[in-house]
């Protein structure tokens, strides 16, 4: 500490801090990069992976990578627009509804005997539209976005099942059902892969590298503060929930193809999954916080767990049980940690201010 | 200062890796490898719709009874809740543990079929029971019960029940239902060719919804005063109309059956108001699915018709056309063996 004059009140000590390159980073870069959340769930994932590798059988083939990318996709490209929703304190659970209701539309158009491209391309702008629908009532209504997306999920999910009744289409194209579960040429890597990875990159590059992005933290960290420094927060908000509309309509494509099957319930219930990626990855419920890297890290967690799980022949209601143990600890341990680092804080900034005068 | 947070930090890091490495743990020690029974990889897997399922239960005690029979190793696996897709990641699973056999109620038709191919394509053989997939995705289906053996028991069961002679109606469920029109118009022939003393007065739809079985069955009896009898070939409507018969003038005197499950009928069956009533016995089902994926495993059969194996004490089955075996004549539930069952 090199104060020339002894601190003697909490202000005089920040004026004091001030003087000590207060506009750099308080940490040295690698601490920065290592010492998060986000490092915490990367490292969580590879200790887990390490761990199964050496435990349970077959668990080290890389197939088990293939089934694993294969079934977290969906997870993995609508926790890509939901992280940015939810870092703006809004949420969208309508989203595995969206699923079912593109899934419906390109079952109804295949079955009117639609070339599949043309029936996609109108299962993705429904999609958006759905997403521009809940994008309203929240920018334009001024509803809470839990409401409006839990009444979302209710309708998106009704019309879809309205749509198809209780039959199934499942006359698709070879060509595009063996695409949405073939390799990359030469691996086990599903193609897919390469859709969330560039998916990823424009999302990170969009909330991480963008006056957009900072908007989002803006407004997650303080809405009025934000409309002061000119982040645009009705249409932030509304082009984001057009994004997760057509993520998920892009998501229901490829589960359509994959199993082959076209139904109005489709992929129930996995907005929770993607809800539960997304907070497991770091990110704070309250918005402000949060990182892609951790979300992704996220997602793959919760897949290679349940993956481990099943091959060491667990039921499904303990797979469950662990995962949501795990969701609620990361969620406390944020607190917790949090916490932990106010109190140390005012307690150091105590000491400081007692140990002042001593030091000089 | 700073010291202090890194080491809280670490700490939360730590114990991240704690619990990952306590969760890994316990999949480890829950470990199963499949078992393999002298040459043949008798490792055979049921695969229910879903868990917690009272008839899937049934089904696979009766598995596992096999199973143990020719000493192979038997597990169950499965979703939480029956969904589409839910089962993919259950049969990838059994793939990668080199299974011998997967026995399986699918959930979608076509869902589960490339990963069937798949887990075909390495050795594992493929058994579908109660609900089947698409054909020729699967090696064998395990049928529980055709059109014509329905509408023939309880033909037979009514006429028994009422002395081969009366008037009868039946409470169906949808008017559109498929399968409940197919066996209706069965039972119709049926009846015309081997029952002649035997009219059919009516048949109502109670949409297989418990009240409206339940006032069907109340307006049938008051617009055909000699009534004998009522078949319900559906369980909703079996269940409805016993209900109203058994707290009627009725009871005793009307004779009710039809498609019904043991737990919902027992009280009925109890009290008088129903004698017999009809459905396939899951136990069964499950135990034939198993020895004909063992036979599956020996090579005894590919799954072509005309193929024929040894299924324990049930005997012996053929497999019919596009890989189908048929369980046999729908079993009869009565006062004296409806104890047996739970489902």
């Amino acid at each position: 500490m090199t104060t020339t004059t002894p601190p003697t009140t909490g202000s005089a000590a920040n004026a004091a801090s001030g003087a000590r390159n207060y506009p750099g980073y308080g940490r040295p870069f690698w601490q920065r990069l290592l010492l998060r959340r986000e490092a915490a769930i990367i490292g969580l994932l590879v200790v887990v992976i390490v761990v199964a590798s050496a435990t349970v059988p077959h668990f080290a083939a890389p197939i088990t990578y293939n089934f694993l990318l294969l079934d977290m996709a969906p997870v993995l490209l609508i926790s890509l627009p939901m992280t940015l929703i939810i870092i703006t304190g809004e949420i969208d659970l309508s989203v595995a509804s969206a699923m079912g209701l593109s899934s419906s539309v390109i079952g109804l158009l295949t079955q009117a005997h639609w070339p599949f491209p043309a029936a996609a391309g109108v299962a993705l702008v429904v999609g958006a539209v759905g997403g521009a629908v809940n994008g309203l009532l929240v920018t334009r209504v001024g509803l809470p976005s839990l409401a409006v997306t839990i009444g979302t999920l209710a309708l998106y999910r009704g019309v879809a099942q309205g749509l198809l009744g209780t039959t199934a289409v499942t006359s698709f194209p070879a060509f595009w059902t063996d695409l949405a579960t073939s390799t990359i040429p030469g691996t086990l890597i599903p193609s897919v892969t390469i859709v969330i990875a560039v998916l990823a990159i424009v999302f990170g590059v969009l909330l991480h590298f963008t006056p957009f992005g900072r908007g989002i933290y803006a407004i997650g960290l303080s809405p009025d503060a934000a409309v002061f420094s000119g982040v645009k927060i009705q249409r932030t908000k509304f082009i984001l929930f057009v994004l997760a509309g057509l993520v998920s309509a892009l998501a229901g494509i490829f589960y359509t193809l994959r199993f082959g099957s076209a139904r109005g319930d489709n992929a129930t219930g996995l907005e929770l999954s993607v809800v539960a990626a997304v907070l497991l990855g770091g990110v704070s419920i309250f918005g402000g916080r949060g990182a892609l890297p951790g979300v992704l890290a996220g997602a793959l967690v919760i897949g290679v767990l349940a993956s481990a799980l099943r091959l060491a022949g667990i039921t499904s209601d303990v797979i469950n049980v662990i995962t949501g143990t795990l969701l609620v600890l990361s969620v406390i341990l944020t607190s917790f940690l949090a916490w932990l680092q106010r109190t140390r804080l005012s307690a150091g900034r105590k000491r400081r201010v007692t140990n002042g005068p001593a030091s000089s | 200062m700073f010291q202090t947070r890194h080491s809280v930090r670490l700490a939360g890091v730590a114990t991240l890796a704690a619990a990952a490495m306590l969760l890994a743990g316990c999949a480890a020690s829950g470990g199963s490898s499949s078992g393999d029974s002298g040459s043949k990889n008798y490792a055979i897997t049921f695969l229910p719709k879903n868990l917690g399922n009272a008839y899937f239960d049934t089904s696979d005690a009766g598995g596992k009874k096999a199973i143990a029979e020719f000493k192979g190793t038997y597990a169950e696996v499965g979703p939480a809740t029956a969904a589409p897709d839910a089962q993919v990641s259950y049969i990838n699973t059994l793939t990668q543990k080199q299974v011998g056999a997967i026995v399986l109620s699918a959930d979608d038709q076509k869902a589960p079929c490339s990963a069937i191919n798949q887990a075909q394509k390495a050795g594992v053989k493929v058994v579908t029971f109660d609900s089947d997939t698409a054909v020729g995705c699967r090696d064998l289906f395990i049928n529980q019960a055709t059109a014509d053996g329905i509408a023939k028991v309880e033909v037979d069961m009514i006429s028994e029940q009422i002395g081969d002679s009366g008037e009868i109606a039946i409470l169906s469920a949808a008017a559109n239902a498929t399968n409940q029109n197919a066996w209706i118009d069965i039972m119709k022939k049926e009846l015309a060719a081997d029952h002649p003393n035997i009219k059919l007065d009516d048949v109502v739809y109670g949409n297989d919804d418990d009240q409206t079985s339940f006032d069907k069955t109340a307006a049938l009896l008051q617009t055909y005063p000699n009534l004998k009898g009522i078949i319900s070939p559906t369980t909703v409507g079996i269940a409805a109309a016993a209900r109203y018969i058994s707290t009627s003038a009725y009871k005793g005197k009307v004779a009710v059956t039809g498609l019904g499950t043991p737990n919902q009928m027992k009280a009925y069956v109890k009290d008088g108001t129903v004698k017999e009533f009809a459905l396939w016995n899951p136990g069964d089902l499950g135990y034939l699915a198993a020895y004909a994926a063992k036979a599956l495993i020996d090579g005894t059969i590919t799954g072509k018709e005309g193929d024929s194996f040894k299924a324990g004490t049930l005997g012996t089955f053929k497999v019919g056309a596009d890989g189908t075996v048929l369980l046999g004549d729908p079993f009869k539930y009565n006062a004296s063996n409806i104890d047996q069952f739970n489902f």
